[in-house]
């Protein structure tokens, strides 16, 4: 159980940076998610948090307390990896017990069998307890590494992209295995994956890592919903959120470069076209972004697209919408009859269209 | 793979596997020579041609075994039944085996060159392999300024040929009171075999990722425990390979053991030449003394062996 905290940390490598004034605060049992492309500082988060990585400035604080001075072991930690995540040339249950072997915890014996057996009994893994590591499949492998972490009852769960490796079947049941476990255990998880589907199904809170910087926290719903800049709307969501460029004129969304107007009664809009600063949005280059799934197709709607492209998933269609030169998708219900090159009818949902500043890509809600 | 093969392709591959056996034979037929010889009773060991065909018998071994002095008339009946078989074949050869005043049997120098060889060649290696693979995994796992310079002077200490240094060596080590010891001439096979070990070393480990380390640090373990816990086993194919390089190296080393040792601590390779220089040489017992002393090299191969190959595949490890 614990809090963990990440005041102003930055990291250099030489002359990359990883990561820039990062600020973290993971309250005690949730499950924060760390989502972030390859590069964006995720793992280095990860390895400072653990301590194999030192700051190059900034502090850690695990439940309050600096942790700058303290090695890996001390900090109690449990790590979890894409790969690479079990001893070789040791059994399953030889891994298991490895942990609580160590010189640091002295565990008897007979606690050491028990706790094995229990995690093992948790995990489905009994049946493979004596087999050597390298016989095993990659969904075994990942649950005999979670299971590592879980026999030593750590502190704070880290997890670099545990389910990465793993086919698709096998990486959604374990998603759902992972958040029952730390559900169950009511223990801190950091999971970092740049999976945004991962991170919106399994975070109490997600954080979006861009370039070494924290871009959003909050929960899913918030990310999903209101998010900070045109970045995090396009990296959340599958189709991301469109985000199609446009003026504000009284109350009025005018897209370019095709006069498309569409009505807008947002948070901005009703409230007089004032931003927070105080100037005015109307006539101000700005990018609209809206959910695919905020996108009405009806055919008494106020305006025509044509149809460029349907992908069917089963529970819905998402339709790649073309008027004049600008794309944008769609969702609609999977029994709704389209063909290609089709003209419909279509609006959207005024109430949820975030409002971004073209120039910076910053919502208007939080940045006016 | 179940490629048709062409006719002139058959042709090719068994042109090429004749080819490999001749070669093969070829660089066996020495081997084949001193073995044969160390069987060989002593007046066919230099016969023009060479004797194929004979009766191999045991002899130069005794003799390699034992100091001998020659006799100087027949041995009589008596003598002979008195003799143990071994004694025999030596009586039977106008010899007799030297006893000291209380009646035991003196050894030749032999065994004792050869338990020096072991020494010197099994200490070296342990240290020149321990030393190097401790240092191989400093420079492969923690940021060492200047490392490019480092690992690169400690490849230089090769490049110069060592017999170079020999004269001064010679002259510093009678300085110190090295010469003619066991660890003189272990200093220098270390001394030798270090830089090589670090190298390869250093390529073994860098093969090893470092995730495992890492996640036994943070599973509570220190940065020794690790190494010795998780690196090290990884290592073994590695260190395997290092061991037999570096101990055939000592193994074999001539020059410095013929300069540095005479009696004390000399090593088999310049003990045995130096027996030819004493009367008539006696080809057989020189021969025995040569395979004698190509056993170790061989068992300590053969012992590798699966190490080995897995040292030559290496690499190919499951990423």
């Amino acid at each position: 159980m614990a809090h963990i905290q990440l005041k102003n940390v930055t990291k250099t490598f030489g002359s990359h940076t990883a990561l820039k004034n990062l600020d973290l605060d993971i309250a005690d049992g949730e499950f924060f998610v760390l989502l972030g492309e390859t590069g964006a500082g995720k793992t280095t988060t990860l390895r400072i948090i653990a301590g194999l990585e030192k700051p190059t400035s900034g502090e850690v604080f695990i439940d309050g307390i600096d942790v700058a001075d303290w090695g890996a072991a001390e900090r109690d930690v449990a790590l979890v990896l894409q790969q690479y995540s079990l001893y070789p040339r040791y059994t399953v249950r030889e891994n298991l017990e490895f942990p609580l072997k160590s010189k640091l915890r002295r565990v008897p014996d007979a606690e050491i069998k028990e706790r094995v057996d229990r995690v093992a009994n948790t995990l489905r893994i009994t049946h493979l307890l004596d087999r050597k590591t390298d016989r095993l499949s990659g969904g075994e492998m990942q649950r005999v590494s979670i299971g590592r972490a879980i026999v030593r009852k750590p502190r704070v769960f880290l997890m670099d992209e545990p389910l990465s490796a793993l086919d698709a079947k096998l990486r959604e049941a374990l998603r759902t295995e992972l958040k029952n476990i730390q559900m169950n255990l009511g223990q801190t998880f950091l999971f970092v994956t740049h999976d945004q589907i991962e991170a919106m199904s399994m975070g109490d809170k997600i954080g979006v890592l861009n370039h070494g910087r924290l871009v959003q926290t909050g929960t899913p719903s918030d990310i999903y919903n209101n998010p900070r800049n045109t970045f995090v709307a396009r990296a959340v969501g599958s189709p991301p959120m469109n985000l199609l460029h446009g003026k504000l004129v009284s109350g009025r969304a005018i897209l370019d470069p095709i006069d498309l107007d569409l009505p807008y009664n947002g948070a901005l809009g009703s409230s007089g076209a004032a931003t927070a600063d105080g100037g005015t949005t109307d006539g101000r280059p700005l990018t609209f972004g809206i959910r695919p799934e905020d996108i009405v197709v009806e055919s008494g709607a106020a305006h025509e697209a044509r149809v460029h492209d349907v992908e069917n998933h089963g529970v819905a269609k998402i339709l790649t919408l073309r008027v004049a030169d600008i794309t944008f998708h769609a969702t609609v219900s999977a029994q709704t009859k389209l063909a290609i090159d089709e003209d419909i009818r279509f609006s959207w949902n005024p109430q949820k269209v975030v409002v971004f500043d073209k120039q910076t890509g910053k919502s208007l809600q939080y940045h006016g | 793979m179940a490629a048709v093969k062409t006719g002139a392709e058959v042709a090719g591959n068994r042109i090429a596997i004749v080819a490999v056996l001749i070669i093969t034979l070829i660089f066996l037929a020495p081997i084949y020579w001193i073995i044969a010889t160390s069987f060989k009773p002593r007046n066919l060991s230099t016969t023009i041609p060479p004797t194929i065909v004979f009766t191999p018998e045991i002899s130069p071994f005794v003799k390699l075994f034992t100091k001998r002095s020659q006799l100087r008339e027949q041995p009589t009946q008596e003598q002979l039944d008195a003799a143990p078989w071994w004694e025999r074949i030596v009586l039977e050869g106008g010899e007799k085996v030297v006893r000291d005043g209380k009646g035991n049997v003196q050894w030749s120098a032999y065994p004792n060159r050869f338990m020096n060889s072991l020494i010197v060649a099994i200490t070296s290696t342990v240290l020149a392999v321990g030393m190097g693979t401790i240092t191989a995994y400093g420079f492969s796992r923690f940021k060492v300024k200047g490392e490019a310079d480092l690992l690169f002077f400690i490849l230089s200490t090769r490049m110069l040929p060592p017999v170079v240094v020999a004269i001064p060596m010679f002259l510093m080590y009678r300085a110190v009171g090295l010469n003619d010891t066991h660890w003189g001439l272990i200093l220098l096979y270390t001394a030798f075999n270090l830089s090589f070990a670090v190298w390869l070393m250093k390529g073994f480990i860098d093969e090893i990722p470092k995730e495992y380390e890492e996640a036994a640090l943070v599973d509570g373990y220190t940065r020794m425990q690790a190494f010795f816990k998780i690196v090290i086993p990884e290592a073994a194919t590695g260190i395997a390979a290092t061991a037999v390089f570096c101990f055939i190296t000592a193994w074999n080393e001539y020059a410095f053991a013929l300069i540095m040792t005479n009696r004390r601590a000399q090593t088999a390779p310049p003990f045995i030449p130096s027996q030819v220089g004493s009367g008539l040489p006696d080809w057989t017992v020189i021969a025995a003394g040569t395979f004698l002393f190509l056993l170790p090299v061989a068992i300590f191969t053969f012992l590798l062996r699966n190490h080995l190959l897995r040292g030559m595949s290496f690499g190919a490890i499951r990423k």
